[in-house]
Order: structure tokens, then sequence, then C-alpha cells
């Protein structure tokens, strides 16, 4: 392009179409890095948070991470929060496993095409549109309030598993649909039947994809805060949770109560709270990572 | 992994042949029943939101009116629709929602200049400039962008964005440029000192309009970005061969050739990234605050729909309050909202689909 020269393109100005370019690329340079700037700056200030909690307010960081947290900052710990945030998992985990496959399940293998199956696809991609803290009231007014549960743990389960179902049911249905029809054309030419088909042929290669979804889900569900806090949790973490049926603040509300507050060591706390928090989250991409990895290598073999 | 047959038993094995087709068709009722939950969901959202809804509208749940219950009006709708000013929990009430209405749109337009430019320029940079190993490196990047819990964002906007960025912009640019047009105002003083004036009084609280902007426009980046790339990168190499066989530049095959025809694809990430603005809770709650303003000051405190719904969150204490009942009439709104945002995101993604196959 830029050894072009002669009368043909007299009336192309090649230095300002250079400059143009060279504009625009600086343009889009800028925009990319952008986000790559304020990721920095966001890790760049909790840790430097986390640090001035440390040593300008001395918190004790075995104190933090056993301790349930106090109305008085010098006491507060993170223990209790922590506790309840893996009390949340296991059960929304629970909760949300079972219908999402079996969901998935129905709609690649099962489902005839009707308007029913139809119905069921569109709304799969609105529920992933509805806002977090809409599940929150769902739950606060059903199972909170008219059921009678009361703000407690099993309560919040609900409200995240109603949240991540369908984002576990779009990843394991991309898992099952990744599996060979070949396969299951052998095995139905075996004489099984479809759910024989499905146990012993599909889920088993489709598992590793179905759990990288799961774990994703849950790494969204254990930092969602808006739909926990219509559940109702308390305002600071003050008891371990003794079960499901417990009052509870998970780590993000124990977070944000602590980042509303206007001392400034409570700040330090919320600081130490979101690395603990990123903690969680990098050891959940990790495994589902590790897991994509060796599902992918797996899957290559056993394609050839 | 194993593709291979249960120990022994054989693929069909374990039951005889009627048996297996009979659990076939239970699996096959247990399964259906696994997928109509989430449309129970769905219908779940809306009978519960309209029927709590109704109570802060007519003094009493749809159920309770069925059972007879007696019904007054508490709240008309043309307060609620066209009133200016929130306060249900006050002495004095006012249900006028407009002002959180308000909010909302105020921070989903302003964060939609954040995001929209933003996120398409990375995403024509990402298909069209980068090369392989630079795309690698970026786009888990920007997805961890999108990991980041909004909480995180949150406390970001109060320990960071505030104090430094929105603080910096008053007192550093804005206070000073309205001190600099004081002195020039002799020229047209009608004209420059009501803005001067404005100028030199900005001042940063702990919450602003400005922040609110900033961080919910920076975490909907990554879903403009992913899904305008898509779109893009969608597009036949055909069409850009054939513009650059014609003598264009670069420039103008990204801007001439390939924003147009990934522009459907593109809209639907800009309609997402909307809807996500306008749900969107913790970072706005602790970045723009809690105060219903009718406000287009970007220094102002502001209160969106969603920071209503967590400053009235009571759990179970609020039962049969105007509060509690508030909640779900602004949980409708919102709901309805963000519905028909996914909706018409729905109609684009069907054409963007259609276009090229």
């Amino acid at each position: 392009m830029s050894t072009q020269r002669g009368d043909l393109f007299a009336d192309i100005d090649l230095g300002r179409e250079k400059l143009i370019n060279r504009l625009f690329y600086g343009l889009l340079v800028a925009a990319s890095l952008f986000g790559l700037v304020i990721l920095v700056l966001l890790i760049a200030d909790v840790i430097w948070e986390s640090y001035q909690g440390l040593t300008t307010f001395n918190i004790d960081p075995v104190q933090f991470l056993t301790e349930p947290s106090s109305s008085r900052a010098e006491r507060a710990g993170f223990g209790a929060s922590i506790v309840a945030s893996l009390w949340l998992m296991a059960l929304t985990a629970v909760l949300a496993f079972a219908i999402a496959v079996g969901c998935a399940i129905y709609l690649v293998e099962y489902a005839p095409e009707t308007r029913t199956t139809r119905l069921i696809e569109a709304n799969l991609a609105n529920l992933a549109g509805v806002p977090s803290i809409v599940y929150g009231l769902l739950v606060l007014a059903l199972i909170v309030n008219d059921a009678g549960l009361g703000s407690v743990i099993l309560a919040g389960a609900i409200a995240l598993a109603l949240l991540i179902v369908p984002i576990i049911i779009v990843a394991s249905i991309e898992a099952i649909r990744a599996v060979p029809s070949s396969v299951r054309d052998g095995s139905y030419a075996m004489g099984a039947t479809t759910w024989q088909t499905v146990r012993q042929v599909v889920l088993p290669q489709a598992m590793p994809g179905i759990l990288t979804g799961t774990i994703l889900a849950l790494a969204r569900a254990i930092g969602e805060t808006a739909p926990l806090i219509m559940v109702g949790t308390m305002l600071h973490a003050t008891r371990y949770p003794s079960g499901p049926l417990s009052s509870f603040s998970a780590m993000p509300t124990q977070i944000y109560n602590w980042t509303y507050q206007a001392d400034r060591m409570f700040n330090g706390l919320a600081a130490l709270g979101i690395v603990v928090l990123l903690v969680f989250l990098v050891v959940m991409y990790a495994l589902a990572g590790y897991l994509r990895k060796k599902y992918e290598t797996e899957g290559s073999i056993t394609n050839v | 992994m194993s593709t291979e047959p249960q120990s022994g038993s054989g693929i069909s094995g374990d039951d005889s042949l009627e048996d297996a087709h009979e659990k076939n068709k239970r699996v096959r009722r247990v399964l259906f029943g696994c997928a109509t939950v989430t449309v129970v969901t769905t219908v779940a959202i809306f009978l519960v939101l309209f029927d709590n809804a109704a109570s802060y509208f007519f003094g009493a749940r749809i159920s309770e009116m069925i059972a007879g219950g007696g019904i007054e009006r508490t709240v008309t709708f043309t307060e609620f629709f066209t009133g200016t000013r929130w306060a249900p929990d006050h002495s004095t009430p006012a249900h006028g929602v407009l002002p959180i209405v308000w909010g909302t749109l105020a921070i989903t337009i302003g964060a939609g200049l954040v995001s929209i430019p933003i996120g398409t320029a990375t995403a024509l940079y990402l298909s069209e400039y980068a090369n392989t190993e630079t795309r690698n490196k970026l786009k888990p990047l920007l997805e961890v962008l999108a990991g980041i819990p909004t909480i995180v964002y949150g406390y970001f906007a109060v320990s960071f964005l505030t104090p430094v960025v929105v603080g910096g912009i008053a007192s550093n640019i804005i206070n000073p440029t309205g001190a600099w047009l004081e002195s020039v105002s002799v020229f047209a003083p009608f004209v420059i000192e009501p803005v001067s004036e404005w100028m030199m009084g900005v001042r940063v609280g702990r919450y602003s309009l400005l922040a609110g902007i900033l961080v919910v426009g920076t975490m909907t980046i990554p879903m403009v970005s992913s899904i305008s790339e898509d779109a893009m990168q969608a597009v036949p190499d055909d069409l850009r061969n054939g513009a650059y066989a014609l003598g264009a530049t670069k420039y103008q095959v990204s801007l001439r050739i390939v924003l147009p025809a990934a522009v459907s694809g593109i809209f639907a990430s800009y309609i997402l990234a909307l809807s996500r603005a306008i749900g969107e809770t913790m970072a706005v709650t602790l970045a723009a605050g809690f105060n219903a303003n009718l406000t287009a000051n970007p220094f102002d405190e502001i209160m969106t729909m969603t920071a209503y719904l967590v400053s009235m969150a009571r759990g179970t204490s609020a039962v049969g309050t105007v509060e509690y009942q508030s909640l779900f009439a602004v949980g409708l709104l919102l709901f309805l909202m963000t519905l028909s945002m996914n909706l018409l995101n729905d109609r684009m993604k069907r054409r963007f689909q259609e276009e090229y196959r």
C-alpha cells in the first residue's frame, strides 16, 4: 500500500491517509488498554488498602481468618462469613446441579421439536438476563416470608441456585452436544434405550464439560451480593453458622457492610475480605481451567 | 472417561428389555420436570412480583383480594408514575417513582457512553488489528474484568474512583475552570456567571453520579467487546478482501466494511450491556448513593431503583409495611424494563445469526 505512486492515485493524499490510519490505530490500542489499566488500578487499590489495614490498623491475619465479625472493628474477623459462604456454595451446588443437568439432558437428548421445547429454550435466554436482585425479591416474598423460612442460609442458597441454574444448563447443553453423535448411534445400534445411552455413553464423556460449567457458575454465585441482601443478612456475622437454617452474612455481604461503614479500619477489613474472596475465585477458575484442559486433550484422543 | 460398558453387564444388561423401556419413560418424565423448573421460575417471578406489588397500590395482595380482602387505593398510578419525589418510608410519604427511574436511566446512559465506544474500539482492535499472540493475551484479561464480583467494583469506587478520580476532576479541573471563567466573565456576564458559579461550587461527597457511571461503564466494557468481536469475526473475509482490492485502507475497511456488516450483532451487545447496567446493583449503590435526586449534575448523589431495593432490604422484619410493599412495585418495574431489553436483544441476535450462513 505504501509504495503506490503515479497518476492513478494522484487525487489521494497518501500522507493524510497514513496519518488517519495511524491515529485510528492509536485510538484502538488506547481503548483496549483502558480495561487493563482499570484492572491493574483495582488490584493495586485492594492490595494497598489491605496493606494499610495490616500495618496502620494492626489487623492480625490469623484473628481475621478465624474470628467472627463484630460491630467493633478491632475485634472483627471474617471466619464466620467464610464458613457461611462455604455452606452457601455446597447447598447451591446441591440444589442447582441435578435440576440443571436434568434440564440440559432433556433438551438435547429427549425434547421433541414442539412449541413447549421452544418455549423452554427461549425462556432460558430470558432468565439469564434477569437482574440477580430480582431472584432475591422472589425468594424474599415466597420462601423467607410466605413459607416462613426466615432469612437463613438455605433461603440464600435457593436464590443463588435459581440464579445459576440457567448458566449451568447452557454450559451442560454445550458439553452434551459436543459428544459425537457416532458414539450415540453406536449405542442405539446395540439396542440401548435413550436413558441407557445417556447414562453410560453420553454423560461420562460430557461430565468434565458439565463440571467446568458448574464450577464457573458457582464462581459467579460466590461473589453475588444483591440477592443475599434482599433475602436478608446479618449486619455483622457475629457468630458461626450452625447449619443451613441459621442466620448469616456471607463473604460479599460482609464486605459490603464493612465498605459502607465510615470507620477507616472497616475499609481495611473490607479490602482483606476482598483478597480472600478473590483467592477463592482464582482457585475455582484454576480448577475449571484444569478440568477444561484435561477434557480437551482427552477429547482429542477419543475423536481420533 | 471410558465408554466401555460397566463390568460385565453389557450396555443394556442390567434390566430386561421391557424394564429398560419403562425406566426410560420414567426418567424422561423426571427430566421433563427438571426442564419445567426454569419456566416455573419465570412464572413465579411474574406472579410474586405482581401479587406483592398489588398490595402497594391497592392495600391488599391479589391472593388476598381473591380470598375476599377489601381493596383501598393506597397509592394511585398517577402519583407513582408522575410524582417527582420518592420517599415511601418518610413521615410525609411521597410515591413518585420518577427520581429513581431517572437515577437508573442516568447511570445506564452514562455507562453506555463509556462502555460502547471503548468496548467497540476494543472489539475492532481484537478482531481487525491484533495478532494472534496479543489477542490470546488480551482476551483472557478482559474476561477477568468481567469475572470480578460487582461488590469489588463497589469497593473500588468508594476507596479510589470517588476520592481520587471524581474528586480530582472536581478540584483540579472544574473548580479552577470556574475561577478562570469568573475572571473573564466581564465579556458576557449573564451567560458565563451562572456556569462559573456552578463550577466553583462543585464539591464531591461520598457518592456521585459520575462515579456510578465510571464504574458501571467499566464493568460493561467486556460484554460489549466480546460479543461485538464475535459479530465482527463472523464477517466473511471476502468482504474485506474486496475492499482492499479497491484500494481501501485498513481504517476504511474497519469502519466502512466490518462495522456495517456486523451491525446487528454489535447492537445486540450494546443492548445486553445496557440491560446489565439497568440491573446492576452493588457497584452502583456504593458509587452513586442513596439520595433520590432528580438531577443531571454528575457530581451529585443519586439513587437508582436497585439502590432503593438494597437500602430497604430488611429481611423478615418489615412485612406488611409500605416500604416492604414498595420493594415489589419497584422490582416489578425493574424486571419489566430488563425483560423488554432482553426481548429486543433476542430479536437482534436472531437477525445477526441469519445474516451470514
